[in-house]
């Protein structure tokens, strides 16, 4: 690997700097934090939380919305991108995956802290009913963790060996856990014929099931009579929104990884310019859905549609809901329509507002249906009339999202952010390329 | 390899003509017992007539090899199983909102009757008014149990159930507490234990059977109305139905096509015809066994129901001494 000796130093981990190492501390305060309150929950109970009977669906479950939503990144990046042959997306697939692992990892434990009876879990495998949309998630979403595992770690096997010889010095402890997790990656001809299949298997599944699992996410909602929910349009609304969700993540993870490590070799204002047009696709596709679930309804003006959409457009959830069709889809979608807008430091500020606008769009999707059903609210004290997250439901959903930014930031910190190997064939092919042309 | 090649294409037709051979004869089999029964059709008709008379009062002649004798249904030595209910009986409700002015017996009944010590009654009177223009009127409303229950299908472990004698209910040992069969009920009747519920020490240490919601409630599960099957079984009426005052509610057995409020017993069929009963949101297909019967000829002003209205609340505090 001579000629890759720089290729190799650039990408390979490398320790924490004082910056990371108060990010780490931090994010660990808030997680520690957040699990004295979860535990405080168990005591309690749930009515440390604000939900009550009618709003019986809060942040927890906005939130893993918001979680399901943003692992679609992997199949956005590694798969819709592979099958449309755009060759630009290899020094950002790893990050797509490191975030797909993430958050879909955050979304299976974020559903158990909205259950009230988390030591009765074994019942949803027990006693599991296969009509229940929530068995169907059950099912979906270990599967979604196994394949997002597997899209992450195939193609780190040849990574994991490089590091193993680039650490032998250094740290002989970690390069021998690198040795461990490679597997014995020697390089042959066998090795790679098995690895290029299996990723090309899984890179294919990853579609599929990443779309299964955005409708399924969906059909939580959908499969009830609630309006605001009962609406054929919602498993597309979802996928689109699934979209705008994991690229603005991306967007938002590339830009600060390539920062702290120095990556601008390798991720160039083109890539950023790529992925500036991929998010405002992914917002004109959203924008189309929305277009279709609040708009259209004002046709018909349906006394029970208007009562959502007057919530919505000018009442309690009037300030959020434009908020994050404004902020969150338009001006992304005007301001990446030009070129300054698509440069990183641009592209990274859209890429929070799109995250930020990302989390309260679930929370404007499941709160308000909830808090106009079909009989009228009567015979209840009034705080229940509304819904506002109470502390503990604060402090126990940023904890969960600081554990995902924390299994992130570890995952960046110990593993090539981008494909060693691959970047290097890539590399050499192009210089075989350019050598054979005369 | 030829010799490979010839072994597995033998054994590949092999397979292929079995499993042809194997299918043919499964059909055929199927095709031939059909038959058969279509032609051992009893042909055995005495030509002796029985006369009866059907539950509406037309008199039919019956020819007596199609009497048979009913097998008595007491079921006696049958173990009650709390899954399947009540054997041969199907449990409705009729409420006359004709009658009701939201004297609130009926709700103060259920909530002792059932130790309910959270902050929503399972049973409750709505105030409604459809339009400005249409009368306002008193309207209890409780789980309907229904037959297509949303409820029952989303429920991801089971823990809410339909029994065959039509009551929907739960096993709070079993919940797990999601919430989902409280999302999908359009009719907003269950409520959650969000806590600790504070009931009586002898209620806590009850032990549990899903027959009896509230004896004792369980934290973090959900509970509602469940027609009252601890009343049924000692062949009394629900208490929603003994304590209202104005008859409001009728209870009985669709099988049986009888109803009763404890003072009167009329024919299911005949009222619901007779007063244009009618089911609550009925487009949404849950097919509920309630009925309720039109407020027209009121028998007390709506606004006599005002008093008692009290919109934030519908359970009374115990005062603690």
């Amino acid at each position: 690997m001579k000629n890759h000796e720089s290729l190799i130093k650039d990408l390979a981990p490398t320790k924490f700097t004082k910056s990371g190492v108060i990010w780490v501390s931090f994010l660990v305060i808030v997680i520690v934090i957040g699990i004295i309150e979860y535990i405080d929950q168990l005591i309690k109970g749930q009515v440390v939380t604000n939900m009550r009977d009618y709003a019986l669906w809060g942040i927890y479950i906005s939130n893993f919305v918001f979680f399901v939503a943003t692992s679609f990144v992997g199949s956005v990046t590694v798969a819709i991108l592979r099958l449309t042959k755009n060759t630009w997306r290899t020094p950002l697939v790893r990050i797509a995956e490191i975030i797909t692992l993430a958050a879909i990892s955050m979304a299976g434990i974020t559903i158990m802290i909205d259950m009230a009876r988390p030591d009765r879990l074994l019942n949803l495998f027990i006693h599991a009913r296969i009509q229940s949309p929530i068995t169907w998630d059950v099912i979906i979403i270990p599967t979604f963790l196994a394949i997002s595992f597997l899209l992450l770690y195939f193609p780190l096997l040849p990574d994991l060996a490089i590091l193993k010889n680039h650490f032998k010095e250094e740290s002989p402890k970690l390069s021998k856990w690198y040795g461990k997790l490679s597997l014995n990656w020697t390089g042959s001809n066998k090795q790679k014929s098995i690895q290029t299949k299996s990723i090309k298997i899984i890179a294919l599944l990853i579609l599929p099931i990443g779309l299964v699992l955005q409708t399924i996410d969906a059909w939580l909602f959908s499969t009830t009579y609630r309006i605001g929910w009962d609406s054929t349009n919602f498993a597309p609304y979802f996928i689109s929104g699934a979209f705008v969700a994991g690229v603005g993540a991306l967007v938002t993870v590339i830009y600060v990884v390539r920062r702290v490590k120095k990556l601008e070799n390798y991720i160039t204002d083109f890539h950023f310019d790529k992925m500036g047009k991929l998010l405002a696709l992914g917002c004109l596709i959203y924008l189309y859905f929305n277009i279709n679930e609040y708009l259209i309804p004002l046709f018909t003006a349906k006394k029970g549609e208007m009562i959502h959409l007057d919530t919505l457009f000018t009442g309690h959830y009037a300030p959020i809901f434009w908020f994050v069709t404004i902020g969150g889809l338009i001006i992304p979608i005007i301001v990446l329509f030009f070129k300054q807008g698509r440069k990183p430091f641009p592209m990274f500020i859209i890429g929070v507002i799109v995250v930020i606008a990302s989390w309260w769009k679930r929370y404007v999707i499941v709160t308000p249906t909830l808090l106009h059903p079909f009989l009228p609210i009567q015979g209840v004290p009034k705080p229940w009339h509304s819904y506002f997250p109470s502390l503990h439901e604060w402090l126990i959903t940023l904890a969960t999202l600081a554990m995902c930014l924390l299994i992130i930031t570890l995952l960046v910190r110990y593993l090539p952010v981008i494909p060693i190997q691959r970047t290097a064939d890539e590399q050499d092919q192009l210089k075989t390329t350019k050598n054979i042309e005369p | 390899m030829n010799m490979e090649d010839n072994n597995s294409n033998s054994r590949r037709k092999f397979l292929d003509k079995g499993l042809k051979l194997g299918i043919a004869t499964a059909v055929g089999g199927l095709a031939i017992s059909k038959i058969s029964k279509l032609n051992a059709k009893s042909n055995t008709n005495t030509g002796e007539f029985v006369e009866l008379m059907t539950t509406d009062g037309t008199l039919i002649q019956v020819d007596s090899s199609e009497v048979v004798e009913i097998v008595n249904t007491h079921d006696t030595d049958k173990k009650y199983n709390v899954r399947e209910g009540f054997p041969n009986r199907k449990f409705v409700m009729v409420v006359d909102l004709a009658k009701c002015k939201n004297a609130l017996k009926c709700q103060s009944a259920c909530n002792k009757g059932h130790y309910i010590t959270g902050e929503n009654a399972w049973l409750k009177v709505y105030k409604m008014q459809e339009s400005e223009d249409t009368s306002p009127y008193w309207m209890p409303t409780q789980c309907q149990h229904c037959d297509a229950p949303a409820c029952v299908t989303v429920c991801p472990v089971d823990a809410t159930f339909k029994r065959k004698d039509g009551i929907v209910l739960i096993d709070n040992e079993r919940c797990i507490g999601c919430r989902f069969c409280m999302a999908a009920c359009p009719y907003s009747v269950r409520v959650f234990n969000w806590n600790e519920p504070e009931q009586p020490e002898i209620i806590e240490e009850a032990e549990y059977t899903p027959d009896y919601c509230g004896k004792p409630s369980v934290k973090g599960t959900v509970d509602k109305c469940d027609f009252c099957p601890h009343q049924i079984v000692k062949d009394e009426l629900p208490f929603c139905v003994q304590a209202c005052p104005n008859g409001v509610f009728y209870f009985g057995d669709k099988y049986e096509d009888t109803v009763t409020n404890g003072e009167e017993t009329l024919r299911l069929s005949k009222l619901l015809k007779d007063k244009s009963g009618y089911r609550l949101m009925e487009d949404l297909g849950t097919q509920p066994s309630v009925y309720y019967l039109p407020p027209v000829n009121r028998l007390v002003d709506f606004k006599d129901g005002l008093e008692n209205y009290n919109e934030f609340q519908s359970v009374e505090k115990t005062e603690e001494s």
